[in-house]
């Protein structure tokens, strides 16, 4: 018997549950960090320190930041692997910019066009070109990476401007990266929820034919997600690399795989159509508080992947284990 | 060995979730007989079969296989007890040959218990002779065979395991006419050599055709067991629904008012050519054809999904293009495909979200979407369409087949479409739910919509249409009104027989 039934059999659900059970994964999150801090403060209260709080959220802004444009990416069905690579080029070319004697304004801006402009072709080249988004992406992961080296040939760059040094500032007290990040996230959230932009993007990642046949223009779409991503990606480089004087001309190690766990663990699934970016920042506040937290209690910080990669595994396995629960009302 | 009752189930109960599901079934097939099982969507005809078949355990009752007693039987249990089962999503390996699909898992080593593939060659080639189908190549890819050769090798697997018992759930869903008839023919000929057969089916017209017992589940309880001979289609259908559907196809007096669509010479490609036909408005024009006749490849080109290489289309005495969906449903065409899942729903989106998908502006305010609007329109199609959910922020994954049918139907229905073309409105929804869609239709067409409508079932067909046009190889070989349309003559335009004879 299906759910035709249910409804004399099942009680009236109350708001909290429906909220529970419509961001079941963004609860989590949100109660795990709570739980960690709890645990690890009371094993050494100077986990608290502001200076530690502020490391751990604001020192990894740009992770979050990054993993929204993810977010909307993996929600419409498609992956991005070169982000961490575009990341590094767009420091790269920022940080030249930066040191030209140029406004320090356009250090800050060009890079949000430029990775437009690099995802407008991965876009295109997925959307147009038909060719699936993991292979697109390596491809251009191998070509960002080693174009970088072989234009910079590894070398630094000093003596950035203490003005051109975005994520030291502070407004009303707190770090800039952190407002970056708030506002970023709650207002992709919104957009993703509430626009139908937003809307289609869910109903190319559930269905991509029901959508097209629900005059969606599918290909278009997909070339605007990439660029959003990308301005994402230039936005999260701003905070990346304003964080110090010097930027390292090569690209961050692991930087798209702990965008993308931020993604997927914040509860966006990776088969697409479902999750928030609101899940996607908790994620990424989450992994620094772990990684900062190993510290604080003695643990080699090399644990910090392994138990990423754990938490990876428990997600994917309680989504899927959730989808063959819905699943079983229907079709019998 | 032969027992004459192979399988016998006792007193079966079965919950999900605290949702009983099957509440003292008792049920048994014997040997040489096809026993048909119906029942609406959820009345529990899946959840009883995969008992049998081992895949759930009952929470009581008792399974006798043979000789042999058992509270539950693990799959493996089932197939030594001569269990097997062809479901409808069939469980084959496209890479593999058909030899090697039907004795995957039970291959004849040979002495150096190796696979010996001269044997499982020619017992492949056997038990397919022995289905009537000395057409079918052991040696080729199953992933190049047709849907109808597929089912064959599935049975063919099961005949290879030595079955007494055969299940078959709706074995028909996704057939055309002259291979139904051959799957007829050799379910009748496996009855004949003393296999029994347990048939699920929503084709009342296969049941009495083959059915020696029928057995009506309607949720989850019993309602009775019956030999054939003592029934008829309308005790079957009451006994479903649990109330009397006095016309399964309530087409009324229709009220057809000018032309509305015109196509001329349309063609696409090889698939569909040269179709030329008009569309009244308030008219209800049926498409018949059998499978890979070209009518949904019509449909497609019309809705811009695949746009026309040729003629022309013409809307209102106005030519126009249709290059592509949005383009079509801004002219005020909907279309409801075929595959639900594929082409019609979102599953992990809401109701309300699903019903609003191809008509946003409805429920936006400037860029933004107004929840509370979406909410409460999908909560008006809820109740307009007698959808059965928890509401509208259900989400459709978990909705049964009939009632994610009238959710696609509510989404078109949201863009206030002129022009609703239906691809296989009804297929494998329940009964219930499949006269409640045509009554929708047919109040839809009074409104003064025009319906084009693609249906496989005959019956559906010759009740609901105005007028019936006829494909076949992407042509148009008939177009027959409805006084004039009779099984002989829509059947006859369908197979090519006669089809000049019969469009004059």
């Amino acid at each position: 018997m299906s759910v035709e039934a249910a409804p004399s059999l099942r009680p009236q659900r109350g708001a909290l549950t429906r909220f529970v059970s419509a961001y079941g994964q963004e609860v989590v999150i949100a109660c795990a960090i709570v739980l960690l801090f709890a645990v690890v403060s009371a094993i050494n209260p100077r986990f608290l320190a502001p200076n530690n709080l502020n490391t751990i959220v604001s020192g990894n802004a740009y992770i979050a930041v990054a993993a929204i444009g993810m977010a909307m990416v993996i929600i419409t069905g498609h992956i991005d692997v070169s982000v961490g690579a575009l990341i590094g080029v767009l420091a790269t070319i920022s940080g030249t910019i930066a040191v030209s004697g140029a406004p320090v304004w356009l250090a800050w801006v060009v890079p949000i066009f430029v990775g437009m402009g690099v995802n407008a072709i991965v876009g295109a080249l997925i959307a147009y070109g038909r060719i699936p988004s993991i292979v697109v992406t390596l491809g251009m992961l191998s070509i960002l990476r080693g174009g970088l080296v072989s234009v910079t040939g590894g070398a630094w760059i000093n003596n950035l401007p203490p003005e051109f040094l975005l994520a030291q500032q502070r407004l009303l007290g707190v770090p800039v990266p952190v407002w970056f990040m708030i506002i970023l996230t709650i207002g992709a959230f919104l957009w993703m929820r509430y626009t139908a932009f937003g809307r289609s993007l869910y109903a190319i990642g559930g269905n991509a034919e029901a959508a097209r046949a629900a005059g969606i223009p599918i290909e278009r779409r997909i070339v605007q997600v990439f660029m959003i991503h990308g301005a994402f990606a230039g936005l999260a480089t701003i905070l990346f690399a304003t964080q110090l004087k010097i930027i390292q001309s090569t690209v961050p190690p692991n930087l798209e795989l702990t965008i993308i766990t931020a993604a997927v663990i914040g509860g966006v699934s990776i088969l697409g159509g479902t999750g928030t970016v609101i899940g996607s920042t908790l994620a990424a506040i989450l992994f620094s508080a772990i990684g900062s937290a190993l510290i604080f209690i003695n643990v080699s910080a090399y644990w910090l992947r392994a138990v990423i990669g754990a938490l990876i595994l428990v997600t994917v396995l309680a989504d899927m284990l959730r989808r063959n629960r819905e699943m079983q009302g229907a079709g019998r | 060995m032969t027992s004459a009752v192979p399988v016998s189930l006792h007193s079966i109960s079965k919950s999900f979730a605290g949702i009983p599901v099957l509440r003292n079934i008792d049920f048994d097939v014997r040997s040489g007989e096809v026993h048909a099982l119906l029942g609406e969507n959820g009345a529990g005809k899946s959840t009883l079969i995969k008992i049998i078949a081992g895949v759930h355990a009952p929470d009581s009752g008792t399974i006798r296989l043979g000789e042999t007693t058992y509270t539950a039987v693990s799959p493996k249990e089932a197939r030594r007890g001569g269990v097997a089962t062809v479901y409808q999503e069939l469980l084959l390996f496209p890479e593999l040959t058909v030899a090697e699909n039907v004795f995957l898992g039970n291959a004849p080593p040979n002495k150096a218990g190796m696979l010996d593939w001269t044997a499982m060659r020619r017992g492949a080639r056997q038990l397919l002779d022995s289905l009537d189908s000395p057409d079918l190549d052991v040696d080729a890819k199953v992933g190049t065979l047709s849907v109808a050769n597929r089912q064959r090798v599935e049975i063919a697997k099961a005949l290879s395991q030595d079955a007494k018992v055969l299940i078959m759930d709706e074995p028909t869903a996704a057939l055309a006419d002259a291979d139904i008839r051959r799957l007829i023919a050799v379910v009748k000929r496996l009855r004949d050599r003393g296999v029994g057969i347990i048939y699920v089916s929503h084709k009342l017209p296969e049941i009495f055709e083959l059915a020696d017992r029928v057995t009506v589940l309607r949720d989850g309880a019993l309602i009775g067991t019956r030999p054939i001979g003592e029934v008829t289609e309308q005790t079957l259908v009451s006994m479903m629904v649990g109330r009397e559907i006095d016309h399964l196809f309530p087409r009324g007096e229709p009220n057809i008012g000018e032309v509305l669509l015109r196509v001329d010479h349309l063609g696409f490609g090889a698939r569909v050519r040269d179709i030329s036909f008009e569309l009244h408005k308030g008219e209800i024009l049926g498409l018949a054809g059998l499978v890979g006749s070209g009518r949904t490849e019509l449909a497609l080109t019309i809705f811009g999904i695949t746009p026309a290489t040729s003629g022309t289309i013409t809307l209102d005495g106005q030519p126009v293009t249709i290059s592509s969906p949005k383009q079509a449903r801004n002219l005020g065409i909907a279309y409801v495909p075929e595959d639900r899942g594929l082409q019609g729903l979102v599953r992990p989106m809401t109701i309300a979200q699903n019903n609003s998908m191809a008509s946003l502006h409805n429920v936006a305010r400037g860029i933004f979407i107004n929840v509370a609007t979406e909410l409460k329109r999908g909560a008006d199609s809820i109740t307009k369409l007698g959808i059965r959910a928890r509401g509208p922020d259900q989400v459709v994954g978990q909705l049964s087949g009939g009632n994610q049918q009238k959710v696609v139907l509510g989404k078109w229905l949201e863009t206030a479409p002129r022009i609703l073309i239906m691809d296989e409105p009804t297929r494998g929804i329940d009964v219930g739910a499949k006269a409640e869609i045509h009554a929708l239709m047919s109040r839809l067409a009074g409104d003064g919509m025009a319906i084009l409508m693609i249906s496989s079932e005959l019956p559906e067909i010759l009740g609901m249409s105005d007028r019936v046009l006829v494909m076949h190889g992407g042509r148009l070989m008939a177009t027959i009104d409805r006084a004039d349309a009779t099984p002989e003559t829509v059947g006859a335009a369908m197979t090519q027989a006669s089809a000049h004879e019969v469009a004059a």
